[in-house]
């Protein structure tokens, strides 16, 4: 596996850690946060923030994975 | 003829219409009807993931399961998410073996990779199997949603009709471009639609969204935390749900077979970078599920507290653009269901299985022929036996992600073999029909346990067998993910 992969998969394993292991500590409706209930919140913020994660994937592939040259039309 | 009716027939008939025109000009041969001839970019692919996305169950679906589930509706926000989040690790991989080795669907995949006919068969036969009532659940949506929305001027079997024949027609016109164009129509009417209310109706009726949350917790204290208004729904199975449906949501055949549509690798990922953002319009849907449980309590089916509460709150020439909204939202996505579903059977059942020597024109009539033979089915099934397929709708999920470890192993590791995938799917397939009236399992999601031991009976026969001596269709790329 090449290093870019490697750092890009803990980028990809955010998601699931936010928005999977972390549930059942969140489960809960205080403190209400922007007038939405707090496991909404937090739902809402990392389903928001999963692209930042994604971009950074993606930035860490682009530095230091070889490029494929198949991927140019 | 009232004005809900005009505006949502006049935005059906356009939406047609742009779907016959996208395709004008285009050679319609197999490449270019399945896949766009590869050359969709950033936007294109984003309407036609988003058009896939964004079924009727978005309207009807995610706002029922407020009103009558309350929080475990919040999985629909996450397992999206975790699926683009996949896709942007497996899609770019399958995207480039489509790319040098001519594949057009989800069967291609698996008789290219797995150097076997016969699995690209039964893989073919199970995506059609649960693809046809996922289907019939657009046309009901449709025929529900535009009967409703006209104050039932339009009746559910006129409707139904009308909006198959108009599929129909650009599905044949236009393959899978004129599914990308209509969705243009469709994410603005649906984002208008969604918008509008969501951020409407807690503001009327509450103030404020906080308010509204305020309200529905002081009357149902337990609404807004797993489990919610139910009993076998607790943390354990959102969490079991949303790794499946995660997993699975790229092992539709349609959506499975969109990477093949881009025009790069390089498309897909970025692509996969923004569609999480395109999950947030869901809390809106969700908000007025929400408001209609304390506006509106009481209803038989909570599939219509989003209609029923815009009826009570907007005037009719709104409901109309909900009701053209709701249209198109189900045409969309049934075209690309009944393009893929009749691919499947023309390309991988009849050639792959009967008639390797089937000429592509062969291939591509017989397509053709099997849209109207698959939309008329389901057209059947939709109005006159409309509870015959519930039980294959409710596994559709636990179903199709039982491809998951043929797909994903595949990609990764050069030691699975044809076998190997083929057992652990009949071990999950059997898993899930049998023990589909015990789901949830142990708390968990059942298409999870399934798929769990599916990825064990896969991992373990492979490694009983002998390593292929050379694994000539183990792409060196994919191992570089």
């Amino acid at each position: 596996m090449q290093k870019g992969t490697k750092y890009a998969l803990l980028f990809g394993a955010v998601p699931f850690i936010t928005l999977v292991l972390a549930l059942p500590f969140i489960n809960r409706v205080e403190p209400f946060i922007l007038g939405l209930p707090f496991v909404l919140f937090w739902i809402i913020l990392w389903v928001a923030l999963t692209p930042l994660a994604l971009f950074g994937a993606y930035q860490c592939e682009k530095k230091f994975n070889q490029p494929e040259s198949e991927d140019e039309e | 003829m009232n004005l809900a009716l005009i505006i949502i027939f006049s935005v059906i008939f356009l939406s047609a219409v742009l779907g016959v025109f996208a395709g004008r000009g285009k050679k319609m041969d197999l490449e270019m009807w399945t896949v766009g001839g590869r050359r969709f970019g950033v936007i294109l692919i984003w309407l036609l993931m988003a058009g896939e996305v964004y079924t009727t169950f978005a309207f009807l679906g995610a706002s029922g399961w407020a009103y009558s589930k309350g929080a475990p509706a919040f999985y629909i926000l996450i397992y999206c998410t975790l699926a683009y989040t996949v896709s942007f690790f497996i899609l770019p991989v399958i995207w480039r073996l489509g790319k040098k080795h001519n594949l057009h669907t989800q069967p291609d995949f698996f008789i290219h990779r797995y150097d076997s006919r016969y699995l690209g068969v039964f893989v073919a036969v199970v995506g059609v199997i649960f693809t046809i009532p996922y289907l019939q659940l657009q046309l009901k949506g449709l025929g529900s949603i535009v009967t409703e929305a006209s104050n039932r001027t339009i009746g559910f079997n006129t409707a139904v009709v009308i909006a198959f024949l108009l599929t129909v027609a650009f599905v044949l016109t236009s393959g899978i471009r004129g599914s990308a164009w209509v969705s243009v129509i469709k994410d603005i009417l649906m984002l208008l639609a969604v918008g509008v209310v969501g951020l409407g109706v807690p503001h009327i009726y509450f103030g404020s969204i906080g308010g509204m949350f305020r309200a529905l917790l002081a009357q149902h204290p337990n609404h807004l935390t797993f489990p919610g208004a139910t009993t076998n729904m607790d943390t354990l199975w959102v969490m079991s749900t949303v790794l499946l449906t995660g997993a699975g949501f790229y092992m539709w055949p349609s959506i499975f077979a969109t990477a093949f549509s881009a025009k790069s690798a390089e498309t897909i990922k970025r692509n996969a970078i923004i569609m999480p953002l395109y999950q947030l319009p869901v809390l809106l849907v969700l908000l007025v599920g929400f408001t209609a449980l304390l506006v509106i309590p009481g209803l038989k089916d909570g599939d219509f507290a989003f209609l029923s509460l815009v009826n009570k709150t907007y005037p009719p020439w709104f409901m109309g653009i909900v009701g053209a909204a709701g249209a198109v939202t189900a045409m969309v996505p049934a075209s690309i269901l009944v393009l893929f579903a009749s691919t499947l059977i023309a390309k991988n059942v009849y050639q792959t299985g009967f008639n390797p020597r089937a000429s592509e024109q062969s291939v591509v009539r017989l397509s053709r022929f099997m849209v109207i033979v698959i939309m008329a089915a389901s057209l059947v099934f939709a109005i006159w036996l409309p509870n015959a397929l519930v039980d294959l709708l409710l596994i559709g999920y636990n179903g199709v992600s039982q491809f998951c470890p043929g797909v994903v192993l595949g990609l990764f590791w050069r030691r699975i073999n044809a076998q190997a995938v083929f057992s652990g799917m009949i071990a999950g397939l059997s898993l899930v029909l049998l023990l589909h009236r015990h789901d949830p399992f142990w708390g968990m999601n059942l298409g999870f346990v399934a798929l769990v031991v599916n990825f064990m009976v896969t991992v373990f026969i492979s490694w009983l067998r002998p390593a292929p001596k050379r694994a000539a269709r183990f792409d060196s790329e994919s191992a570089q993910l």
